[in-house]
Protein backbone atom coordinates (compact mmCIF):
# COMPACT_ATOMS: atom_id res chain seq x y z
CA UNK A 1 0.00 0.00 0.00
CA UNK A 2 2.55 2.88 1.00
CA UNK A 3 4.79 1.83 -2.65
CA UNK A 4 1.46 2.33 -4.16
CA UNK A 5 0.63 5.49 -2.72
CA UNK A 6 4.42 6.71 -3.12
CA UNK A 7 3.87 6.20 -6.78
CA UNK A 8 0.53 8.16 -7.30
CA UNK A 9 2.19 10.95 -5.30
CA UNK A 10 5.35 11.37 -7.59
CA UNK A 11 3.46 10.62 -10.56
CA UNK A 12 1.30 14.10 -9.22
CA UNK A 13 4.37 15.82 -8.73
CA UNK A 14 5.63 14.89 -12.06
CA UNK A 15 3.12 15.05 -14.17
CA UNK A 16 0.22 17.45 -12.90
CA UNK A 17 2.20 20.59 -14.11
CA UNK A 18 2.21 19.07 -17.33
CA UNK A 19 -1.50 17.62 -17.26
CA UNK A 20 -2.53 21.29 -15.47
CA UNK A 21 -0.56 23.33 -18.25
CA UNK A 22 -2.02 21.40 -21.08
CA UNK A 23 -5.88 21.41 -19.39
CA UNK A 24 -5.19 25.39 -19.54
CA UNK A 25 -3.73 25.38 -23.54
CA UNK A 26 -7.21 23.37 -24.07
CA UNK A 27 -8.91 26.09 -22.17
CA UNK A 28 -7.06 28.70 -24.28
CA UNK A 29 -8.39 26.92 -27.16
CA UNK A 30 -11.80 26.48 -26.75
CA UNK A 31 -12.58 29.97 -25.18
CA UNK A 32 -11.46 30.97 -28.59
CA UNK A 33 -13.30 28.56 -30.73
CA UNK A 34 -16.45 29.50 -28.62
CA UNK A 35 -15.37 33.88 -29.22
CA UNK A 36 -14.90 32.88 -33.30
CA UNK A 37 -11.49 32.98 -33.03
CA UNK A 38 -9.02 30.85 -33.78
CA UNK A 39 -6.84 30.34 -30.67
CA UNK A 40 -3.21 29.76 -29.71
CA UNK A 41 -1.59 26.53 -29.53
CA UNK A 42 -2.96 24.00 -26.90
CA UNK A 43 1.27 24.35 -25.91
CA UNK A 44 0.92 27.72 -25.39
CA UNK A 45 0.56 27.93 -21.67
CA UNK A 46 4.21 25.85 -21.42
CA UNK A 47 5.35 28.70 -24.32
CA UNK A 48 4.32 31.17 -21.86
CA UNK A 49 6.27 29.74 -18.71
CA UNK A 50 9.70 28.86 -20.93
CA UNK A 51 9.11 32.84 -21.54
CA UNK A 52 8.79 34.13 -18.56
CA UNK A 53 11.62 31.92 -16.90
CA UNK A 54 14.10 33.59 -19.69
CA UNK A 55 12.57 37.49 -18.24
CA UNK A 56 15.20 38.80 -16.29
CA UNK A 57 14.10 38.79 -12.67
CA UNK A 58 12.94 42.53 -11.85
CA UNK A 59 11.45 42.40 -8.40
CA UNK A 60 10.97 44.73 -5.61
CA UNK A 61 11.75 42.79 -2.84
CA UNK A 62 13.69 39.88 -2.39
CA UNK A 63 11.89 37.56 -0.19
CA UNK A 64 8.71 37.78 -2.52
CA UNK A 65 10.22 35.14 -4.30
CA UNK A 66 10.58 32.92 -1.55
CA UNK A 67 6.69 33.51 -0.66
CA UNK A 68 5.92 32.64 -3.83
CA UNK A 69 8.01 29.70 -3.46
CA UNK A 70 6.36 28.69 -0.44
CA UNK A 71 2.87 29.02 -2.36
CA UNK A 72 3.99 26.57 -4.96
CA UNK A 73 5.42 24.76 -2.15
CA UNK A 74 2.77 24.07 -0.07
CA UNK A 75 0.23 23.62 -3.26
CA UNK A 76 2.20 20.49 -3.87
CA UNK A 77 1.94 19.22 -0.81
CA UNK A 78 -1.63 19.82 -1.12
CA UNK A 79 -2.15 17.69 -3.55
CA UNK A 80 0.87 14.66 -2.65
CA UNK A 81 -1.61 14.45 0.44
CA UNK A 82 -4.88 14.20 -1.53
CA UNK A 83 -3.26 11.82 -3.75
CA UNK A 84 -1.19 9.62 -1.27
CA UNK A 85 -5.07 9.15 0.16
CA UNK A 86 -4.33 11.27 3.22
CA UNK A 87 -6.77 13.28 5.41
CA UNK A 88 -9.01 15.23 3.42
CA UNK A 89 -9.28 18.15 6.38
CA UNK A 90 -5.23 18.44 6.02
CA UNK A 91 -5.57 19.31 2.76
CA UNK A 92 -8.12 21.75 2.63
CA UNK A 93 -6.33 23.46 5.61
CA UNK A 94 -2.87 23.46 3.55
CA UNK A 95 -4.98 24.74 0.50
CA UNK A 96 -6.07 27.45 2.10
CA UNK A 97 -2.46 28.02 3.82
CA UNK A 98 -1.31 28.27 -0.10
CA UNK A 99 -4.05 31.33 -0.72
CA UNK A 100 -2.41 32.70 2.78
CA UNK A 101 1.26 32.56 0.72
CA UNK A 102 -0.36 33.87 -2.14
CA UNK A 103 -1.82 37.24 -0.61
CA UNK A 104 1.66 38.07 1.55
CA UNK A 105 3.83 37.27 -1.64
CA UNK A 106 1.30 40.06 -3.64
CA UNK A 107 0.60 42.40 -0.67
CA UNK A 108 4.31 42.68 -0.08
CA UNK A 109 5.10 45.01 -2.77
CA UNK A 110 2.46 47.94 -1.64
CA UNK A 111 1.55 48.38 -4.77
CA UNK A 112 -1.82 50.02 -4.74
CA UNK A 113 -3.44 47.71 -7.62
CA UNK A 114 -1.98 44.41 -5.68
CA UNK A 115 -3.30 45.64 -2.57
CA UNK A 116 -6.60 45.67 -3.96
CA UNK A 117 -5.98 42.47 -5.35
CA UNK A 118 -5.31 41.18 -1.95
CA UNK A 119 -8.59 42.28 -0.49
CA UNK A 120 -10.70 40.98 -3.01
CA UNK A 121 -8.69 37.64 -2.59
CA UNK A 122 -9.39 37.86 0.89
CA UNK A 123 -13.01 38.44 0.18
CA UNK A 124 -13.12 35.34 -2.15
CA UNK A 125 -11.62 33.27 0.46
CA UNK A 126 -14.25 34.21 3.00
CA UNK A 127 -16.68 33.28 0.05
CA UNK A 128 -15.43 29.49 -0.76
CA UNK A 129 -14.03 28.94 2.64
CA UNK A 130 -17.17 27.59 4.18
CA UNK A 131 -17.92 25.75 0.62
CA UNK A 132 -14.64 23.88 1.12
CA UNK A 133 -15.64 23.09 4.97
CA UNK A 134 -18.31 21.45 4.41
CA UNK A 135 -17.51 19.60 1.41
CA UNK A 136 -15.14 17.53 4.01
CA UNK A 137 -17.67 17.36 6.47
CA UNK A 138 -19.78 15.75 3.91
CA UNK A 139 -17.35 12.92 3.12
CA UNK A 140 -17.31 12.40 6.59
CA UNK A 141 -21.30 12.55 7.73
CA UNK A 142 -21.84 10.71 3.85
CA UNK A 143 -18.70 7.84 3.98
CA UNK A 144 -17.73 7.96 8.34
CA UNK A 145 -14.52 8.57 7.46
CA UNK A 146 -11.95 11.94 6.61
CA UNK A 147 -9.32 9.41 4.74
CA UNK A 148 -9.14 9.97 0.72
CA UNK A 149 -8.01 6.54 0.20
CA UNK A 150 -11.08 4.94 2.66
CA UNK A 151 -13.66 7.74 0.74
CA UNK A 152 -13.01 5.90 -2.66
CA UNK A 153 -12.88 2.57 -1.53
CA UNK A 154 -16.70 2.50 -0.39
CA UNK A 155 -18.92 0.65 -2.66
CA UNK A 156 -21.13 3.28 -3.45
CA UNK A 157 -19.75 6.58 -4.89
CA UNK A 158 -20.20 9.74 -2.23
CA UNK A 159 -22.58 11.73 -5.20
CA UNK A 160 -24.92 9.27 -4.42
CA UNK A 161 -25.45 10.66 -1.04
CA UNK A 162 -23.88 14.75 -1.82
CA UNK A 163 -25.26 15.50 -4.67
CA UNK A 164 -25.71 18.94 -3.04
CA UNK A 165 -22.73 19.47 -2.00
CA UNK A 166 -21.60 18.54 -5.19
CA UNK A 167 -23.44 20.90 -6.87
CA UNK A 168 -21.60 23.74 -3.83
CA UNK A 169 -18.15 22.50 -5.08
CA UNK A 170 -18.55 22.89 -8.98
CA UNK A 171 -19.65 26.62 -7.57
CA UNK A 172 -16.36 27.31 -5.62
CA UNK A 173 -15.03 25.63 -8.40
CA UNK A 174 -15.69 28.48 -10.78
CA UNK A 175 -13.74 31.02 -7.96
CA UNK A 176 -10.64 28.90 -7.47
CA UNK A 177 -10.44 28.89 -10.98
CA UNK A 178 -10.35 32.37 -11.61
CA UNK A 179 -13.14 32.15 -14.03
CA UNK A 180 -15.54 34.69 -15.31
CA UNK A 181 -18.08 35.71 -13.02
CA UNK A 182 -15.97 35.78 -10.25
CA UNK A 183 -12.46 36.29 -11.54
CA UNK A 184 -12.18 39.69 -8.79
CA UNK A 185 -8.83 39.19 -7.60
CA UNK A 186 -6.71 38.34 -10.88
CA UNK A 187 -7.96 37.38 -14.09
CA UNK A 188 -7.50 34.13 -15.33
CA UNK A 189 -6.44 34.62 -19.73
CA UNK A 190 -5.85 38.40 -21.13
CA UNK A 191 -8.80 39.42 -19.23
CA UNK A 192 -7.87 42.45 -17.07
CA UNK A 193 -9.52 43.58 -13.29
CA UNK A 194 -7.67 46.42 -11.12
CA UNK A 195 -5.02 45.30 -13.87
CA UNK A 196 -3.72 42.04 -12.71
CA UNK A 197 -4.78 42.17 -9.09
CA UNK A 198 -3.02 39.92 -6.93
CA UNK A 199 -0.11 38.80 -9.32
CA UNK A 200 0.39 42.70 -10.70
CA UNK A 201 3.39 42.85 -9.11
CA UNK A 202 5.06 39.10 -10.13
CA UNK A 203 7.23 39.50 -12.63
CA UNK A 204 8.96 36.97 -14.91
CA UNK A 205 10.36 33.60 -12.63
CA UNK A 206 7.94 34.78 -9.92
CA UNK A 207 4.71 34.43 -11.59
CA UNK A 208 5.89 31.43 -13.86
CA UNK A 209 5.96 30.12 -10.58
CA UNK A 210 2.62 30.96 -9.86
CA UNK A 211 1.27 29.71 -13.28
CA UNK A 212 2.69 26.11 -11.94
CA UNK A 213 1.50 26.56 -8.58
CA UNK A 214 -2.26 27.38 -10.65
CA UNK A 215 -1.48 23.90 -12.50
CA UNK A 216 -1.10 21.84 -9.64
CA UNK A 217 -4.43 23.05 -7.85
CA UNK A 218 -6.30 22.77 -10.76
CA UNK A 219 -5.35 18.80 -10.90
CA UNK A 220 -6.02 18.71 -7.00
CA UNK A 221 -9.45 20.65 -7.33
CA UNK A 222 -10.54 17.92 -10.48
CA UNK A 223 -9.12 15.43 -8.36
CA UNK A 224 -11.50 16.69 -5.55
CA UNK A 225 -14.71 16.44 -8.16
CA UNK A 226 -13.38 13.17 -9.56
CA UNK A 227 -13.69 11.70 -6.00
CA UNK A 228 -17.57 12.51 -5.74
CA UNK A 229 -17.79 9.77 -8.06
CA UNK A 230 -14.86 6.99 -7.83
CA UNK A 231 -15.89 3.88 -5.36
CA UNK A 232 -14.27 0.66 -5.41
CA UNK A 233 -15.41 -0.41 -9.22
CA UNK A 234 -13.01 0.16 -11.69
CA UNK A 235 -15.17 1.37 -14.14
CA UNK A 236 -15.81 4.75 -11.60
CA UNK A 237 -12.84 5.36 -12.63
CA UNK A 238 -13.80 6.06 -16.45
CA UNK A 239 -17.24 7.60 -15.32
CA UNK A 240 -15.26 10.00 -12.78
CA UNK A 241 -13.15 11.03 -15.67
CA UNK A 242 -15.83 11.67 -18.07
CA UNK A 243 -17.52 13.88 -14.96
CA UNK A 244 -14.05 15.67 -14.90
CA UNK A 245 -13.87 16.73 -18.51
CA UNK A 246 -17.34 17.85 -18.24
CA UNK A 247 -17.18 20.04 -15.15
CA UNK A 248 -13.97 21.69 -16.42
CA UNK A 249 -15.63 21.99 -19.57
CA UNK A 250 -18.82 23.95 -17.88
CA UNK A 251 -16.17 26.23 -16.31
CA UNK A 252 -14.96 27.09 -19.35
CA UNK A 253 -18.48 27.71 -20.95
CA UNK A 254 -19.38 30.18 -17.45
CA UNK A 255 -16.28 31.98 -18.04
CA UNK A 256 -17.26 32.64 -21.84
CA UNK A 257 -21.33 34.09 -21.14
CA UNK A 258 -20.52 35.89 -17.72
CA UNK A 259 -20.14 39.23 -17.12
CA UNK A 260 -17.57 39.72 -14.07
CA UNK A 261 -19.92 40.35 -10.90
CA UNK A 262 -18.88 42.79 -7.80
CA UNK A 263 -17.86 41.47 -4.63
CA UNK A 264 -20.80 41.69 -2.51
CA UNK A 265 -22.95 39.72 -4.96
CA UNK A 266 -19.76 36.94 -4.82
CA UNK A 267 -19.89 36.68 -1.42
CA UNK A 268 -24.01 36.41 -1.15
CA UNK A 269 -24.74 33.92 -4.08
CA UNK A 270 -21.41 31.66 -2.69
CA UNK A 271 -23.46 31.53 0.53
CA UNK A 272 -26.38 31.28 -0.41
CA UNK A 273 -25.63 28.55 -2.62
CA UNK A 274 -23.35 26.79 -0.01
CA UNK A 275 -26.29 27.21 2.69
CA UNK A 276 -29.04 25.41 0.15
CA UNK A 277 -27.19 23.22 -2.09
CA UNK A 278 -24.62 22.01 1.18
CA UNK A 279 -27.08 22.80 3.91
CA UNK A 280 -29.36 21.57 2.91
CA UNK A 281 -27.61 18.64 1.35
CA UNK A 282 -25.84 17.80 4.95
CA UNK A 283 -28.80 17.87 7.21
CA UNK A 284 -30.65 15.52 5.14
CA UNK A 285 -27.74 13.20 5.91
CA UNK A 286 -27.19 13.66 9.43
CA UNK A 287 -31.19 12.99 9.98
CA UNK A 288 -31.49 10.25 7.55
CA UNK A 289 -27.94 8.93 10.00
CA UNK A 290 -30.07 8.95 13.04
CA UNK B 1 19.05 28.88 -26.30
CA UNK B 2 14.76 29.24 -25.22
CA UNK B 3 12.52 29.92 -28.28
CA UNK B 4 10.94 33.28 -26.25
CA UNK B 5 9.32 34.48 -29.38
CA UNK B 6 5.85 32.34 -28.91
CA UNK B 7 4.38 34.04 -26.01
CA UNK B 8 5.06 37.89 -26.83
CA UNK B 9 2.57 39.69 -24.56
CA UNK B 10 1.91 43.14 -25.69
CA UNK B 11 1.18 46.05 -23.60
CA UNK B 12 -0.76 48.68 -25.74
CA UNK B 13 -0.46 53.04 -23.93
CA UNK B 14 -2.28 55.43 -25.72
CA UNK B 15 -0.78 58.74 -25.80
CA UNK B 16 -1.92 61.78 -27.49
CA UNK B 17 -3.35 59.74 -30.29
CA UNK B 18 -7.10 60.36 -31.73
CA UNK B 19 -7.93 56.76 -30.52
CA UNK B 20 -8.06 55.88 -34.70
CA UNK B 21 -5.16 53.70 -34.13
CA UNK B 22 -6.35 52.31 -30.68
CA UNK B 23 -9.23 51.01 -32.50
CA UNK B 24 -7.17 49.66 -34.78
CA UNK B 25 -4.77 47.71 -32.45
CA UNK B 26 -7.91 46.18 -30.89
CA UNK B 27 -9.36 45.01 -34.15
CA UNK B 28 -6.06 43.08 -33.96
CA UNK B 29 -7.51 40.58 -31.02
CA UNK B 30 -10.82 40.25 -32.72
CA UNK B 31 -11.97 37.15 -34.18
CA UNK B 32 -11.07 38.70 -38.04
CA UNK B 33 -7.05 39.15 -37.02
CA UNK B 34 -7.01 37.12 -34.29
CA UNK B 35 -3.55 38.25 -32.59
CA UNK B 36 -3.37 35.62 -30.02
CA UNK B 37 -3.13 32.60 -32.82
CA UNK B 38 0.76 33.93 -32.50
CA UNK B 39 0.59 33.76 -28.36
CA UNK B 40 -0.06 37.63 -28.09
CA UNK B 41 -2.21 38.61 -25.18
CA UNK B 42 -2.98 42.10 -24.50
CA UNK B 43 -1.79 42.32 -20.90
CA UNK B 44 -2.63 45.84 -18.80
CA UNK B 45 0.69 45.44 -17.40
CA UNK B 46 4.11 46.72 -17.55
CA UNK B 47 5.55 44.01 -15.63
CA UNK B 48 4.14 41.54 -17.53
CA UNK B 49 4.98 43.22 -20.84
CA UNK B 50 7.38 41.97 -23.36
CA UNK B 51 6.63 44.48 -26.43
CA UNK B 52 5.14 47.83 -25.60
CA UNK B 53 2.84 49.14 -28.27
CA UNK B 54 2.56 52.85 -28.91
CA UNK B 55 -0.03 54.69 -30.03
CA UNK B 56 -0.46 58.68 -30.38
CA UNK B 57 2.31 61.35 -29.84
CA UNK B 58 4.24 62.49 -26.73
CA UNK B 59 2.77 65.41 -24.75
CA UNK B 60 4.25 66.98 -22.11
CA UNK B 61 2.31 65.50 -19.70
CA UNK B 62 2.52 61.75 -21.08
CA UNK B 63 6.43 62.05 -21.30
CA UNK B 64 7.06 61.38 -17.70
CA UNK B 65 4.23 58.11 -17.84
CA UNK B 66 5.80 56.63 -21.33
CA UNK B 67 9.59 56.81 -19.53
CA UNK B 68 8.16 54.93 -16.33
CA UNK B 69 6.26 52.13 -18.34
CA UNK B 70 9.25 51.48 -20.03
CA UNK B 71 11.37 51.38 -16.68
CA UNK B 72 9.10 48.99 -15.49
CA UNK B 73 9.05 46.36 -18.30
CA UNK B 74 12.11 44.06 -17.55
CA UNK B 75 14.36 43.36 -20.42
CA UNK B 76 14.23 42.07 -22.95
CA UNK B 77 11.95 43.99 -24.31
CA UNK B 78 10.72 45.49 -27.67
CA UNK B 79 8.70 49.10 -28.39
CA UNK B 80 6.79 49.33 -31.66
CA UNK B 81 5.29 52.68 -32.18
CA UNK B 82 2.23 52.21 -34.26
CA UNK B 83 0.85 54.99 -36.60
CA UNK B 84 2.06 58.10 -37.73
CA UNK B 85 1.47 60.04 -34.55
CA UNK B 86 3.65 57.33 -32.60
CA UNK B 87 6.19 57.46 -35.45
CA UNK B 88 6.60 61.49 -35.58
CA UNK B 89 3.85 63.18 -33.81
CA UNK B 90 1.85 63.32 -37.45
CA UNK B 91 -0.66 65.29 -37.57
CA UNK B 92 -0.22 67.36 -34.48
CA UNK B 93 3.16 67.53 -34.58
CA UNK B 94 3.07 71.67 -34.86
CA UNK B 95 0.53 71.62 -31.17
CA UNK B 96 2.35 73.96 -28.75
CA UNK B 97 2.44 70.66 -26.52
CA UNK B 98 3.54 67.94 -28.52
CA UNK B 99 7.37 66.67 -28.31
CA UNK B 100 7.13 64.46 -31.18
CA UNK B 101 7.14 60.76 -31.59
CA UNK B 102 7.49 57.93 -29.13
CA UNK B 103 11.52 58.75 -29.84
CA UNK B 104 11.83 61.69 -28.46
CA UNK B 105 11.40 59.64 -25.08
CA UNK B 106 12.14 56.21 -24.93
CA UNK B 107 13.82 54.26 -27.34
CA UNK B 108 11.60 52.81 -30.35
CA UNK B 109 13.04 49.71 -32.35
CA UNK B 110 9.62 49.51 -34.86
CA UNK B 111 7.87 51.92 -36.46
CA UNK B 112 4.68 51.33 -37.99
CA UNK B 113 3.34 53.72 -39.88
CA UNK B 114 -0.32 54.83 -41.19
CA UNK B 115 -3.07 57.46 -40.41
CA UNK B 116 -4.60 55.06 -39.09
CA UNK B 117 -2.36 51.94 -39.20
CA UNK B 118 -3.72 49.17 -40.79
CA UNK B 119 -4.36 45.66 -38.68
CA UNK B 120 -2.32 44.35 -41.39
CA UNK B 121 0.45 46.45 -40.90
CA UNK B 122 0.64 46.38 -37.07
CA UNK B 123 0.44 42.79 -37.25
CA UNK B 124 3.38 42.68 -39.41
CA UNK B 125 5.12 45.43 -36.76
CA UNK B 126 4.33 42.91 -34.04
CA UNK B 127 5.44 39.94 -35.96
CA UNK B 128 8.90 41.74 -36.31
CA UNK B 129 8.98 43.39 -32.80
CA UNK B 130 8.71 39.17 -32.13
CA UNK B 131 11.98 38.26 -34.02
CA UNK B 132 13.73 41.34 -32.50
CA UNK B 133 12.57 40.37 -29.09
CA UNK B 134 14.16 36.38 -29.64
CA UNK B 135 17.11 38.61 -30.89
CA UNK B 136 17.45 40.70 -27.86
CA UNK B 137 16.71 37.53 -25.88
CA UNK B 138 19.73 36.00 -27.31
CA UNK B 139 22.35 38.99 -27.08
CA UNK B 140 21.03 39.52 -23.51
CA UNK B 141 22.05 35.51 -23.06
CA UNK B 142 25.31 35.76 -24.65
CA UNK B 143 26.07 38.44 -22.64
CA UNK B 144 25.59 36.73 -19.18
CA UNK B 145 27.65 34.46 -20.03
S1 LIG C 1 -1.80 58.28 -36.79
FE1 LIG C 1 -3.78 59.12 -37.46
S2 LIG C 1 -5.27 57.65 -36.68
FE2 LIG C 1 -3.36 57.26 -35.58
S3 LIG C 1 -3.51 58.41 -33.72
FE3 LIG C 1 -2.48 59.74 -35.23
S4 LIG C 1 -4.08 60.94 -36.20
FE4 LIG C 1 -5.08 59.23 -35.12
Amino acid sequence: MATKQFIFVLLYIVCAPFIGGFLDGVDRKVSARMQGRKGPSVFQPFYDVIKLFQKEPLVVKRSQTFLVMTYLLFMVITGGLFFAGMDLLLCFFSLTTCAMFLVLAASFTHSPYASVGCQRELVQMMAYEPMVLLTAVGFYVATGTFYVKDIIGMDMSAIVYLPGVFIGFLFILTIKMRKSPFDLSTAHHAHQEIVRGVTQEMVGSNLALIHLAEWYETVFLLGVVAMFFVNSNPVSYVAALIVVLLAYFLEILIDNVSARVNWKVLLVSTWVVTLVAGGVNLTILVLMHR
Amino acid sequence: MANVSRSPWLLHYDGSSCNGCDIEVLACLTPVYDAERFGVVNTGNPMHADILLITGGINSQNASVVEQIYNQMPNPKVVCAVGTCACTGGVFKECYNIKGGADTVIPVDIYVPGCAARPQSIIDGIVQAVALFQKKHEEMKSEKK
